[in-house]
This record gives C-alpha cells, sequence and structure tokens, in this order.
C-alpha cells in the first residue's frame, strides 16, 4: 500500500508541474500584450504602464517569472481579480463551497440512484425493466444538460411553480455563513423557512448535474454485475443459504463496486465540467459561473488561477480516488 | 428413512435452440453417514442433479422429480426463503474451482463467521472461536492469522480447506462434493480427498463425492452411481462395481483406468457423450457401446434389478458377459 | 519482392478481402436494434444536412418582421406557414433547425478528423518511442487530462478568441489524449507479437511497420472511439455555443440559438425545446450506432 501511494505521487507531482506551467503560460499565450489586454479598453500612460510591467515581472526574464509565479503558488498567491481588486484566492475560497455543496449533491444523488438501478437491471437482465433503464441511461447520457436545465426550469419553474429560476437561497433571508454550505448555514441561522428556502433553490440544479453521472454509474453498475453475478463466489453464498438481497447486495456488488468507484471518481472532472453550464443557467454563485464571468469580463488573473486551482481539485480527487481503490480492492491493500 | 429421497429427478434448460435436457429421470438415495460417489465423464448430469438439490440452478431450468425429499421435507414444494434454512446448514456444498469460489473481497473469517451468523445464534466470541475451530479441524495452520487473510493470500488446496470449514460450519448433515479436487494438484488431491473422508467418520455425516475420476472413487467411498447423459446407468456397492460393473458404460470407465489396463495401450470409450441434438432414440450410450445391437439402437432399456446394480441396459453384464442376448433374438 | 511484382497484387486483395469482413460486421452490428435505428437516424441527419437548402422552407437567416415569436403550427396563434413558429426576429425555427443539422455534421466531422489523426499520430509514436519519449507524451496527456474538458476548451476559445472554428480545435485538442491513450495502448499490445517481429526481421522500415503493418490492427477501438467522439464532439460545440463562445449569432449553430432563446424560456417554449432536441437526438443516435459498433468491432470492449 506504501509503495503504491509513493508510486502515485511519482506521477501527481510532475503532473501538478505541467499543470502550473500551463497556467503559467496562458496569460502569455493571449494574442497581444498582457498588460494593455490587462488594462482593458481605457488604455493606459506610459509610466503606469512601466509600473504594471514591474508588478507584474514581465521585465524579467521568462524562466524568472515562472519561477517566481511558482513560488508565489506556494505562498497562497494567485494573483488579484482585476474586477474586484481582492485576491484570487480568497475568491476561489468564498465560492468554492457552494459548487461543492451542489457537486456533492449531484454525485450523492447520482450514485443512490445509480447502483441501485444498474444492481436491479443486471439482476433482471433482458426483462422490462433492464430495457427501460437501459434506454433510459442513454438518453440521460446523451443529454445536453445546457437543454436539460432550461427543461426542468421551463417545467417546474415555470409551469408548476414550485422552484425558484437561480441562485441559492431567498431575498428575505440573510444570515452569516461560517461554512458557505447553504444547507447547513441555513440550519444554523435558526431562521424559520431558510432551509426550506436552501433545498428548494437546490434541487433543480443538482438533478440537472446529476443527470449525465447518474446514467453513467448506472451502466457500469449494471455490465459490472454482470460480470461479477455469474463469478462462482456468487454460488457460494448461495449455497450457504443466503438471501438474494444479501447475494446480490453484498457478495456481488461489494466486487462491482470496484470498478464503479473509479467511475464515480473519474466523473468528478465532468462534474466540474458540467457545473460551468448549471451555475451558468442556474445564476448558482459557485467556481464554474466564476470562471465563465472571469472570462467574460476579461479577467484574467482569475481565469489563470482558477484554471489552477480547478485542476488541483481534480487531480486530488483522483488521487484519493486511486487510493480508495486501493482500499476496497484487497488485491491491492496486501498483494 | 433415508436422509435425501430423489425419485425421477429432470431438469431441462431453455436454450436459444430448445428445451436441452441435462438430467434426465435420475434417482439418488443417501441415508445418514452414507458415502456416496456419482461417477460421470462431463455432460453426464451429475453436477446438475445436485444444484437442482440445492436451488442454485438458473432460471432458465425447469426442475422436476416425483420426489424430492431431505430429512423429510419435501423440497419440491417448500418456499424460497424455507430452502435457504435448509441450505447452507442441513446441506453444504463445495466446488470445483476453490480459487474462485471464495469471495474475493472478504477475508476467509469473514465468510465463515456470516454462514454461522446466518444459521445459529452464536454470539459474535462464539462465531470466532467456532471459526478457529474449524479451520483447525480442516488442518490449516495458524488459523487465528489465516482467518484475516484474503482468498488471493492463499494457495489452492488452502483455499479448498478453507472452503471445507465453511461447509461444515453448521454441522451439516449431508456434504455435497462437487469435483473437489480436479482443480488442485495431484499431491494436494489425496490430501484433500483422506481430510474429507477423515471429516465424514468424525462427524457422521452423510458425504456424496461427485466425480469424473473412477481412481477416486476406488478408495474413498461406500457406494458408486454412475451417470451417463444425464441417466443413472448403474448403483453399486464400491468392492461389487469394480469387481463385476453390469453396464458396459461402468466396465469400459473402469477398463480406462491406467491401473488396470492388461494391454499395452490403454483402452478409451470412442466418441462423446451425446449432446442437445445428437441424442439417440433407443439407449443414449448405443453408439458408443460394443455390444450394441438393432434393439439398443431402437429401444430405450428399463433398470435391472438391485442384483444386476439397477444397470440401466438391455444385456447387464454379469462378469464381462453380456446376458439376455439369446431371448431377445 | 520487386516493386512490380508486390503493384498488381495489392489493389486485388484490398478489393476481395474487405467486404467479406463488412459483411461479417454488417451481421452483427445489425441484430442491435438500437444501433441500427441510430444509425438510421443518423443518416436521416445527414440526408437533412446535405439537402438543407432544398429542405428548408425559407433561408435560415431571413427575417419576418410581421412574425415575431409565432409559435408551432399546432398551437394557438400559429400558422402552417410556419411549421415550427418563428424565433424573436421573426426567423422561421424549422428552416434554421434544417440548416443547423450542417454544421452539427461539420462539427463532429472536423473534430473527430483533428482529434483522431493528432491522437493516433502521438499515440503510434508513444508506442515505437524510446522510454523518455513515451514518458514525456504520456504526462503530457495526463496533464491535458487533468482540467475539466469543458473548461479547459472555454480556456483555450478565449484565448484563441471566439468562433465557431477556434471551439471545434480547442474541442478537438481537448479530445486528442483519449485517442492518444488509446492507441498507445492498442499498439504495444500489438508490438510484442509475431507478425511485427516478422516484418522487423524482414527488414520492413520502422515508419512503415508504425503505420502499415501495427496500426490497421489497432484500429477497432480507434473507430469505436472515433464514433462517440462525435457525439462529444457535437454536445461539446453545442455547449460552447450556448455560452456564446462558440459559434457566433446569427450563425443557425443549434447551442448557439439555445443561447439566443434562453430569454424567452417561460414565454416561447418552442424557441427552446426545439433546438435542444435536435442536439439530444442527434447524440442519442450517435451513441447507439457506436454502442452498437463497439460490440461488432470489439467484442472485448463489450460492456453493456
Amino acid at each position: 500500500m506504501l509503495s503504491f501511494l509513493i508510486r502515485r505521487l511519482a506521477t501527481f507531482i510532475p503532473t501538478f508541474i505541467g499543470v502550473t506551467v500551463i497556467a503559467f503560460a496562458f496569460i502569455r499565450l493571449l494574442p497581444g500584450d498582457p498588460i494593455l489586454l490587462l488594462a482593458g479598453e481605457r488604455g493606459v500612460s506610459a509610466e503606469r504602464y512601466a509600473e504594471l510591467q514591474h508588478q507584474f515581472g514581465f521585465d524579467q526574464p521568462v524562466w524568472r517569472q515562472y519561477i517566481d509565479y511558482v513560488i508565489g503558488i506556494f505562498h497562497g498567491d494567485l494573483g488579484t481579480s482585476f474586477s474586484t481588486k481582492r485576491p484570487v484566492l480568497d475568491e476561489f475560497m468564498q465560492l468554492f463551497p457552494a459548487t461543492v455543496e451542489l457537486g456533492l449533491c449531484a454525485i450523492v444523488l447520482a450514485t443512490l440512484i445509480g447502483i441501485p438501478a444498474g444492481v436491479i437491471a443486471a439482476v433482471n437482465r433482458g426483462k422490462f425493466f433492464d430495457q427501460a433503464l437501459m434506454s433510459s441511461a442513454l438518453v440521460g447520457y446523451s443529454m445536453p444538460i445546457f437543454w436539460w436545465a432550461l427543461l426542468l426550469i421551463i417545467v417546474f419553474s415555470g409551469t408548476l411553480g414550485w422552484t425558484p429560476v437561480s441562485g441559492r437561497m431567498g431575498l428575505q433571508y440573510y444570515f452569516d455563513t461560517p461554512t458557505g454550505f447553504m444547507l447547513i448555514d441555513s440550519l444554523l441561522s435558526g431562521q424559520s423557512g431558510a432551509f426550506r428556502s436552501a433545498v428548494s433553490h437546490l434541487i433543480l440544479p443538482t438533478i440537472a448535474l446529476a443527470t449525465i453521472p447518474l446514467a453513467v454509474i448506472a451502466r457500469q453498475t449494471r455490465s459490472a454485475m454482470l460480470e461479477v453475478l455469474g463469478e462462482d463466489y456468487v454460488r457460494t453464498a448461495r449455497a450457504k443459504g443466503m438471501s438474494p438481497l444479501r447475494v446480490n447486495g453484498v457478495h456481488a456488488l461489494r466486487n462491482a463496486l470496484i470498478p464503479v468507484v473509479t467511475v464515480i471518481g473519474l466523473s468528478v472532472g465532468t462534474l466540474l465540467a458540467g457545473a460551468i453550464l448549471t451555475e451558468t443557467i442556474f445564476s448558482w454563485p459557485g467556481i464554474g459561473k466564476w470562471m465563465v464571468d472571469s472570462i467574460f469580463r476579461r479577467d484574467y488573473q482569475v481565469v489563470q488561477g482558477g484554471l489552477l486551482l480547478i485542476a488541483l481539485v481534480v487531480m486530488i480527487v483522483n488521487l484519493i480516488v486511486d487510493v480508495l481503490y486501493g482500499f476496497i480492492n484487497p488485491k491491492i491493500r496486501k498483494g | 428413512m433415508a436422509l435425501l429421497e430423489i425419485r425421477n429427478l429432470s431438469v431441462d434448460f431453455a436454450t436459444h435452440s430448445g428445451q436441452f435436457r441435462a438430467v434426465d429421470g435420475v434417482d439418488v438415495t443417501v441415508d445418514e453417514g452414507d458415502l456416496l460417489a456419482i461417477v460421470g465423464e462431463s455432460g453426464s448430469g451429475k453436477s446438475v442433479s445436485m444444484l437442482a438439490l440445492m436451488g442454485l440452478l438458473p432460471w432458465t431450468a425447469t426442475v422436476t422429480a416425483d420426489k424430492l425429499e431431505f430429512d423429510g421435507q419435501d423440497l419440491r414444494t417448500i418456499s424460497a426463503r424455507a430452502r435457504r434454512r435448509i441450505v447452507g446448514k442441513d446441506i453444504s456444498m463445495i466446488f470445483q474451482e476453490p480459487m474462485s469460489s471464495l469471495n474475493p473481497a472478504f477475508t476467509i473469517g469473514w465468510q465463515i463467521k456470516e454462514s454461522l451468523r446466518k444459521h445459529t445464534d452464536m454470539t459474535r466470541s462464539q462465531r470466532q472461536d467456532r471459526a478457529v475451530e474449524l479451520m483447525r479441524q480442516v488442518g490449516i495452520p495458524a488459523p487465528e492469522k489465516r482467518l484475516q487473510a484474503y482468498p488471493h493470500q492463499l494457495s489452492g488446496g488452502m483455499s479448498q480447506r478453507a472452503m471445507i470449514a465453511m461447509a461444515l460450519a453448521n454441522k451439516p448433515k449431508l456434504l455435497i462434493a462437487d469435483e473437489p479436487t480436479t482443480a488442485l494438484d495431484v499431491t494436494i488431491q489425496a490430501q484433500i480427498l483422506e481430510l474429507l473422508t477423515g471429516l465424514q467418520q468424525e462427524t457422521g455425516m452423510a458425504l456424496v463425492l461427485i466425480t469424473h475420476d473412477m481412481g477416486v472413487v476406488a478408495e474413498t467411498v461406500q457406494r458408486v452411481q454412475v451417470q451417463y447423459a444425464g441417466q443413472r446407468v448403474e448403483l453399486q456397492e464400491v468392492g461389487g462395481l469394480f469387481q463385476n460393473p453390469h453396464h458396459p458404460y461402468t466396465a469400459a470407465l473402469l477398463a480406462a483406468l491406467p491401473e488396470r489396463a492388461t494391454e499395452k495401450r490403454l483402452p478409451t470409450i470412442p466418441g462423446v457423450v451425446p449432446g442437445q441434438f445428437d441424442r439417440p432414440a433407443g439407449c443414449l450410450f448405443s453408439p458408443r457401446c460394443s455390444f450394441a445391437d438393432a434393439r439398443c439402437i431402437a429401444q430405450r432399456p428399463s433398470p435391472a434389478g438391485p442384483e444386476l446394480g439397477r444397470a440401466l441396459c438391455h444385456y447387464p453384464l454379469i462378469d464381462g458377459q453380456p446376458t439376455g442376448k439369446e431371448s431377445a433374438a | 519482392m520487386t516493386d512490380s511484382a508486390s503493384h498488381p497484387a495489392s489493389p486485388a486483395s484490398t478489393q476481395k478481402a474487405p467486404p467479406s469482413r463488412l459483411r461479417e460486421f454488417w451481421s452483427s452490428f445489425k441484430e442491435n436494434r438500437g444501433a441500427v435505428i441510430g444509425l438510421i437516424v443518423f443518416l436521416g441527419f445527414l440526408f437533412v444536412a446535405i439537402l438543407a437548402p432544398l429542405l428548408a422552407p425559407y433561408a435560415p437567416d431571413t427575417q419576418y418582421r410581421d412574425a415575431q415569436l409565432v409559435p408551432p403550427f399546432w398551437q394557438e396563434g400559429g400558422s402552417t406557414r410556419f411549421l415550427l413558429g418563428t424565433d424573436a426576429v421573426g426567423r422561421d425555427l424549422l428552416s434554421r433547425l434544417i440548416y443547423g443539422a450542417r454544421f452539427s455534421f461539420f462539427i463532429g466531422l472536423l473534430v473527430v478528423t483533428l482529434a483522431t489523426s493528432l491522437g493516433v499520430l502521438l499515440g503510434v509514436i508513444a508506442g515505437f518511442a524510446p522510454r523518455w519519449l513515451d514518458t514525456l507524451i504520456m504526462r503530457l496527456m495526463d496533464i491535458v487530462l487533468s482540467f475539466p474538458s469543458l473548461l479547459l476548451a472555454l480556456v483555450l476559445v478565449a484565448i484563441l478568441g471566439p468562433s465557431l472554428l477556434n471551439a471545434m480545435i480547442a474541442i478537438a485538442i481537448v479530445l486528442q489524449p483519449h485517442f492518444v491513450r488509446l492507441t498507445r495502448a492498442a499498439v504495444l499490445t500489438e508490438r510484442s507479437k509475431d507478425y511485427v517481429i516478422a516484418a522487423r526481421v524482414a527488414g520492413g522500415r520502422p515508419i512503415r511497420i508504425m503505420f502499415r503493418t501495427v496500426l490497421p490492427n489497432c484500429l477497432a477501438p480507434i473507430i469505436v472511439q472515433a464514433a462517440l467522439s462525435f457525439s462529444t464532439a457535437v454536445l461539446d460545440t453545442a455547449a460552447l455555443g450556448f455560452l456564446g463562445m462558440g459559434a457566433q449569432p446569427p450563425t443557425p449553430e443549434w447551442g448557439t440559438m439555445l443561447a439566443e432563446a434562453r430569454e424567452f424560456i417561460l414565454s416561447a417554449w418552442w424557441v427552446v425545446t426545439f433546438p435542444g432536441l435536435c442536439i439530444l437526438v442527434t447524440v442519442l443516435a450517435i451513441n447507439l450506432m457506436g454502442d452498437g459498433l463497439r460490440d461488432a468491432l470489439d467484442p472485448k470492449l463489450k460492456r453493456s
């Protein structure tokens, strides 16, 4: 296990260095003079130009700039937003919980429905339920989620009027957000109705974001289960007099989960990509919307820093998934 | 009263190309403390009849029988839930591939104790003690340590011992061993067989040994049931069977044993067990039988009496010679 | 073997060999009902794309100022003049959707061609290259893959400037690491087989061995990946269009049409529903086809 961890970390570090290079190169790859670009349409005076050039270190050789950049990263300095004048890292930390809250809800929903659905489909292979489920999974998998989100709004917010169209919280509520997770903070605030409001704001974005992972997890669970159900040890479990629920849900599923966990882990990247669209549509104040807005505002310091931080999040999640994979697969753990 | 009584058991599988009869009117009787071998080539339906008894066949299988009774309970009408209270407790089964028959995701101890938890009221520590005792009983060294091992950390022989320990957990009245040594090294095979017969004597349980190996049979069991193409063709005490086989198929199987070969070349049985599409109209063994005549090809035989080992043959052998041929001609 | 001897033989063999393999493939492909439906829908969509000018009742950008946000013909206020209604500036929705098929097909084709050729080239090189180069290429791909694909595409478009072509290039770049990984893995398994060693012993030039001997035997998974990437390409380009970073208005690209229609979601459902439905049906058809291709071409990849 330890050597596995070390080997895994050995690929983590060069990839991380590569990611910093890409993020570093980003501003320099933009067509045109970065300072004029950063200054926007108003332009700058000659003194200000020189001052900015010095401030950003553009008067230094490129390798020196890169090293300064990396040193900055380790000090938590990812630049300053031009539109808000706040450090990029602070903005990120403030908005990140919103994305995590949405992403966690989506992945929990996708897992809670996807795994049982896949198991039931596999156990009833070829029957009506299986076919219906796999057809819906394929539709879900092919769904343009930006359109799906709009449809959800049309039906549930427009026609039925059940849920709000955008945001995280009703405007009438105001309270501190110590954790950044609206579900928790609304409970802590003690204001009646706040939690309800948080939940109702979460429902549609969660469904929209969960759709593709749900389809992927259901498909993967089904195929992994089909493979496992033919194994000898499943017969052994039945020969011990175990109930079908225990045979399928413990003996078979425990083994089928090994590839499924990988898929769930890999869908974190998909989830963040999906969050860009979902957050934009639902005006969800998370990092996806932040990135899109910053690209439109030409706030390139934010784009650069956000790119690096998001890649780092994906890499860390993948690392955790790999370790988890080792943990649930005894052959790696002790082999 | 017999512990297990099966009369006229048939199993059909639904396949893409129609029904396939894997077991065809088989009878099996096992008394308490009995030691029976069911012998036959692959495809003779010997495992399928036992899987049918355990309720382990896939849903494509249809099981019919005139009688299917274990310990006084009719297994044909019993509910699935009630059957699961018997299976794994009073009847248990071990399989051909010990390595893949153990669940790779759980420790050996977990898998043994799961069985105890399902069928007994033991406490946690009692289950641990029982598991250690079982591991010791099947001859696994350092049982406490091995209980925490995962299946892939054990060798094939060790895995089969663990499987046996698991099968014995609830002191079954009947243990079915489905080719328990086929997948193992030759040196290990004898150890496992010795362990099984030793445990059978020690616990007084009945043991059904399914095998294709007549050599295994000779040194292990009391009674032998020979199956061919889903039918029982002979049933005899082991001594009588080896001295005086009554069915030509049994005789041919015995002649194919290396230790009984009289000529330089080992005799073989020409052809293969009939499949779904080439089942003969008459005696199923007739295409491969050296004594077969027109009657064998046209007409299905009925079993002979117990003195002739219930041989399913028109002309049961006595001392290697077919009988009754003149009268039929 | 001399050139003159090998030359006449090769066309004959290429004419003869493929049909039997093709027939074998077709017989297993047509067993899959979903895949056949997918193929039919896909062909229909291709047909519409090619014949768009003949099929569309109006030009995609003609604005009928007298008929803004007219609902589809079956709804009250709609007329058969505009079968699926009109958008906010009075353009016929059906005509725009029909022309949109052209864009989607063109996008899918170009993106997949770009991503496949680049990815396969890099993958073959990585599979044959010395260790350091192999590691370098694969690490680079790891780096690309550690960014969420849509985000990276978005940032690339920000660098290149928002346009349909740049969006397609960005998506091709984001997609190609999958081809590199797949090709490399296939090359590595083929490389050690006897026929490759035989070709080497016979003195085949490395380039020839790489692309003529080994690559054709790695094609099955690549073709499957290409088919499935086609749907990703259509989906992601539409997403970029939706975010305003892909095709620019008034291009009748489905994603861009959706973006323009967003403000009417609660008042004119048809301008939102139909473009998305077109994307969904197209992507679904391609995925159905891709699943069938996978099952028919490569039983080893058979998953569900």
